[in-house]
């Protein structure tokens, strides 16, 4: 215990003597010795939100200024914007940096197709963390077999049988990815998270998938391993540029951009791309944001920025970071910021492209 | 043969990581502070793991799976407590116990029944283990073979239990589940996303209401309500009859049904996707179909109490499968433990097959860990039942406030919003007049437990279907009407068949006389009433969501026939006739208050909720309740308020949870617990 203790010391030293460096003295001013942070998450606890607020919190205890309490509590209901709705009502003068906020690409494309029951709007908040991740798409051998390299073409006569949580929410990425290929995939909606997707593709029941890149290395890879699965492509990365290019995690697994270009039929330009390309950059590139509720101060925004920072930089982070998070960029400041303006902003041609999607395929109308 | 080599050096260093003082030690610690979580009704391993994961991040793997396991494992034994003592089911594990346990312990026999019950529970949870060593080595290839159509089946199944504990009058039996599983189509539809009896306006409906309250509605606030009004204690009896040593010995002589009861545990906990709320439900309609003299059911049957908590902890061991194996977890909990795994040592348990193949020693500890804690658990609780059971003499107006403060916190916990305690309040009422006319209660819950798995299902299985058509007739055939799905027809219909022509011998609500036509046929025209509106709304769900419109609108047009042909007889039956069993005239009620002013104490804590915040209103609650209602002094009065008040913040402080807001908190900002 005590060689624990002095680690936790040094560490602690050396967090502070950072945080004076990077921050200065204005941002020393918000001192949270004593209180309890509520990181609120509007999933259940059992999501992949969860999962990384609950991975985030004890270092960012550590690294707050006065080293707060800081606890995960969870609002789920309604897809998420019940919780983001609260926050919404949520102001910096009633909290004083007790409280942020954690949202996911399912809270942003409600927010981004106008779905009625958003009454919250991203541009009061104020982003401190942006994490990225990035998905693959996975086949059964005997059907990945069939493509004739990257060209996807020769599988368009295959029924593609897809476990989805719901056309609006992140599935919306894959549909509109397969879709474009020309591939003939019913999504079979209702499952409860994509590890279900993944048991109904094990099960021999759908035949093609996606996962999300941790979930895709815990579960999926050895599937792969054995034999009964193969990856079809990814979602790729951004570049500085904004273009697209293999994701660092996957380097070996071609990007949908490559395949896309393979296949005939598939346009990696016009306005099917464009509303793909941005509705991905929305849903993977900044996936997960904190946030601090509307009226926050610049010195806050630094202080928790700044906090932030020295957990990317902590060794037992980054260790931890790779298994849990994956190899996926933790932004904080002008990047969170660049991020989040990604996040939130599509085209109103690739919103308008998609919900004309949404309707002749599905039916669902949402901007009312 | 292969495997068992594999298995059993696995096995050896299993042992070796489990008997080392520092992990039995933090065993132990677990398992205490489960009991101490698990007792209380609605409060379960969610809300215990979620209070152990910020300790996680880094520990030693096995030392933090000991803690958490210790704390998973003795949820299902330690809310057998609520269950039996108070009839309130303490989680979706052991409803079933409520049905025989309660009679038991209002004859003055809490111990026995406690003691039966946590036998049964050890018993179960060693049977589970010993089963998982073996299974888990073969389980996936077999876990696989339950699809969609085959998890359908089984939900079937599961709803086919209604037959049994349908009560005297069979169609209001079906009528009740039908209700509840209209119940459970409230919200988002899961295909679509079509409202359902829910608009954008409300936003608390659009996710339906959550078991939690349903439960503690349906079962808990009808019996606390019925308590006060006779105004005595739990027990009938004075002195307690039957210690523990009976209970055991009760157990023994039903070592079979527990045995049997604990195979089907481990079995259903196996299969990803239907968790434990079928369990108890199908373990006690077995001990019905398999007990020869079945008059005793639903007032006080012990073999009711073994075969619930026989399977509820083997199912446990059997949920370990597809959380370990598949990652997919089989209730809220487990998905929790999943994560947690995660942030163990240095992050590289991953649960998937891997958990078979290089850390099959991990695993092995997982499930003879969870033995242990069964084992340590029981004897816990086996020693403090005979104490425990005395809580029964204790006289009801003094626990009742008490209990009724812990049911509105748990209920709030849902979704920490003041419409928790408004719809437990309303489900509350809907219970207690589901009680009062012999509507079959446990029906109804079964029905709104398999609502969502028997929607969801039966709509994908058809869409799956559907495309396996297109490539003929033989692969569409072949899908749908698997062997395993042949043989749980089979069983269903026999079950079916059995179960009902054994319901009118069952009395799950006990003997209720006939009475007057008016109020019963009131009920039974507001329910038809709900019905035809859930018709009416689901028939309005657009075509593109149609998917969504098929499983409510087929419920509601039986339950309308059902209900037809029950207010026709009901119309041709003199007064007095069964069908309109009315517990507002059995003499045996006593009842010394009046239901609506009952109800008023609680309708009042919730009004003044909604105006000052729950403390402030609890503490007016608790003061003027000991005062007036219990009669006590003004000085004990006091002292009751603070230690309740003492107790619920400690408990919503220890867990990290709010108290419902009122309108004052919108006008003033004041400090924790008051916000």
């Amino acid at each position: 215990m005590t060689i624990m203790t002095t680690r936790r010391t040094a560490l602690a030293l050396l967090a502070a003597g950072t945080a004076l460096a990077l921050a200065g003295p204005a941002a020393a001013e918000l001192d949270l010795s004593g209180k309890t942070v509520e990181w609120v998450i509007p999933f259940s606890e059992t999501g992949g939100s969860a999962k990384w607020a609950n991975f985030y919190a004890p270092f960012l205890s550590e690294e707050l200024p006065g080293k707060p309490t800081v606890v995960v509590k969870f609002m789920p209901g309604a897809g998420s914007t019940k919780g983001a709705n609260w926050f919404q009502q949520q102001s910096w003068e009633d909290s004083q940096g007790t409280l942020i906020f954690g949202s996911s690409g399912s809270t942003q494309f409600p927010y981004l197709l106008g779905d009625p029951r958003v009454r919250y709007e991203y541009r009061d908040w104020n982003v401190v963390l942006a994490s990225g991740t990035g998905g693959v798409a996975y086949l059964p051998p005997d059907l990945a077999a069939r493509m004739n390299g990257l060209d996807a073409s020769p599988l368009r006569d295959v029924n593609f049988i897809y476990g989805s949580q719901g056309a609006t929410q992140l599935d919306l990425v894959p549909l509109l990815a397969w879709e474009m290929l020309g591939l003939k995939v019913e999504p079979v909606f209702g499952i409860k998270g994509r590890g279900d997707g993944r048991m109904m593709f094990e099960r021999g029941e759908a035949n093609i998938d996606y996962q999300t890149s941790s979930s895709y290395l815990g579960g999926v890879a050895p599937l792969v391993e054995a034999g009964k699965a193969v990856p079809m492509m990814t979602w790729g990365a951004l570049d500085d540029d904004g273009n697209i290019v293999r994701d660092p995690t996957f380097p070996d697994i071609p990007t949908f951009k490559e395949v896309c270009e393979a296949t005939p039929g598939c346009e990696t330009s016009g306005d099917a791309w464009a509303a793909w390309k941005a509705f991905f950059i929305s849903g993977f590139a900044a996936q997960k944001m904190v946030f601090l509720p509307k009226g926050a101060p610049q010195e806050a925004i630094d202080t928790f920025t700044a906090a932030f920072a020295r957990i990317k930089a902590r060794p037992d982070f980054r260790k931890a970071a790779a298994n849990i998070l994956g190899e996926y960029p933790q932004m904080t400041g002008p990047a969170a910021r660049k991020a989040f303006e990604q996040a939130i902003t599509v085209p109103p041609s690739a919103k308008a492209y998609v919900l004309d999607w949404l309707k002749e395929r599905f039916g669902v109308t949402l901007d009312q | 043969m292969d495997f068992m080599l594999s298995a059993l050096p696995a096995l050896g260093d299993a042992a070796g990581m489990i008997f080392q003082p520092l992990v039995l030690a933090y065993l132990v610690l677990g398992v205490l502070m489960g009991l101490a979580i698990g007792v209380f009704p609605g409060l379960g391993g969610i809300a215990g793991l979620s209070l152990l994961l910020p300790f996680m991040f880094g520990m030693d793997p096995i030392l933090g799976l000991a803690l958490m396991i210790g704390m998973v494992a003795i949820v299902p034994t330690s809310d057998t407590f609520t269950s039996v003592l108070m009839g309130i089911p303490g989680s979706s594990a052991s409803q079933a116990t409520v049905l025989d346990g309660f009679p038991l312990a209002r004859k003055g026999q809490a111990a026995r029944a406690l003691s039966a019950a946590f036998a049964s529970s050890l018993y179960g949870g060693l049977v589970g283990a010993a089963f998982l060593t073996v299974f888990i080595l073969v389980a996936r290839p077999i876990v696989l073979l339950f699809r969609t159509p085959e998890l359908l089946m089984i939900t079937l199944f599961g709803l086919s239990m209604v037959g049994v504990l349908a009560g005297r009058v069979v169609l209001k039996g079906l009528v009740a589940a039908a209700l509840g599983l209209l119940v459970g189509t409230i919200g988002e539809g899961a295909s679509s996303g079509a409202l359902r009896m829910a608009t954008y306006d409300t936003p608390y409906l659009m996710d339906g209401l959550k078991l939690v309250i349903v439960g503690l509605g349906i079962f808990a606030v009808p019996e606390i309500v019925a308590l006060l009004r006779q105004d005595r204690a739990i027990s009938d009896r004075p002195t307690l009859g039957g210690g523990w040593l009976r209970g055991v010995r009760d157990w023994f002589a039903n070592i079979w049904l527990s045995t049997r009861c604990a195979v089907i545990g481990v079995i259903v906990g196996v299969i990803p996707g239907l968790g434990g709320s079928v369990v108890d439900w199908i373990a006690y309609g077995h001990a019905v179909q398999t007990t020869r003299d079945k008059s005793r059911f639903g007032s006080g049957e012990i073999r009711g109490v073994i075969a619930p908590e026989s399977a509820n902890n083997a199912k446990e061991g059997g949920g370990l499968v597809p959380t370990v194996l598949f990652g997919i977890p089989g209730s809220g909990s487990m998905a929790i433990f999943i994560g947690a795994l995660g942030l163990l040592g240095s992050g590289d348990i991953e649960v998937g097959p891997s958990m078979i193949s290089t850390h099959l020693d991990m695993t092995y500890a997982m499930v003879w860990l969870l033995a242990m804690a069964n084992v340590v658990g029981t004897l816990l609780c086996i020693g403090a039942s005979s104490w425990i059971a005395r809580l029964t003499t204790v006289p009801f107006a003094l626990l009742a406030p008490f209990l009724f403060m812990i049911i509105a916190f748990a209920a709030f916990q849902s979704r920490q919003d003041l419409m928790d305690l408004v719809a437990l309040f309303s489900v509350g009422l809907l219970g207690i007049l589901m009680r009062r006319f012999d509507w079959s209660r446990p029906a109804f819950l079964i029905g709104f437990v398999l609502a969502n798995p028997a929607e969801t299902y039966l709509n994908q299985s058809m869409q799956i279907a559907a495309a396996r058509f297109t490539q003929g007739l033989a692969e569409g055939l072949h899908y749908i009407f698997s062997p395993i799905v042949l043989v749980l027809i089979v069983i269903t219909a026999l079950s079916v068949f059995f179960g009902l022509r054994q319901a009118r011998a069952i009395r799950s609500e006990g003997d209720v006389p006939g009475g007057a036509k008016r109020a019963p046929m009131l009920f039974l025209l507001a329910i038809t009433a709900y019905v035809v509106a859930a018709l009416a709304n689901a028939a309005a769900i657009p075509d593109f969501a149609w998917r969504d419109r098929v499983f409510p609108m087929a419920i509601a047009i039986a339950a309308l026939a059902g209900c037809a042909i029950l207010i026709v007889q009901m119309w041709r039956a003199p007064a007095g006739h069964e069908l309109f069993a009315d517990r507002e005239i059995d003499p045996s009620e006593q009842n010394r208050h009046g239901l609506w002013e009952t109800l008023a104490w609680f309708a009042g804590l919730l009004v003044l909720t909604s105006l000052v915040g729950f403390i402030l209103a609890l503490a007016v609650f608790l003061l003027l309740f000991i005062r007036y209602r219990a009669g006590r002094s003004w000085g004990f009065a006091g002292l009751y308020t603070a230690a309740g008040i003492a107790f619920i913040c400690a408990l919503a402080w220890s867990l990290n949870r709010n108290f419902p807001p009122g309108l004052l908190q919108d006008l003033v900002k004041l400090p924790w617990p008051l916000t």
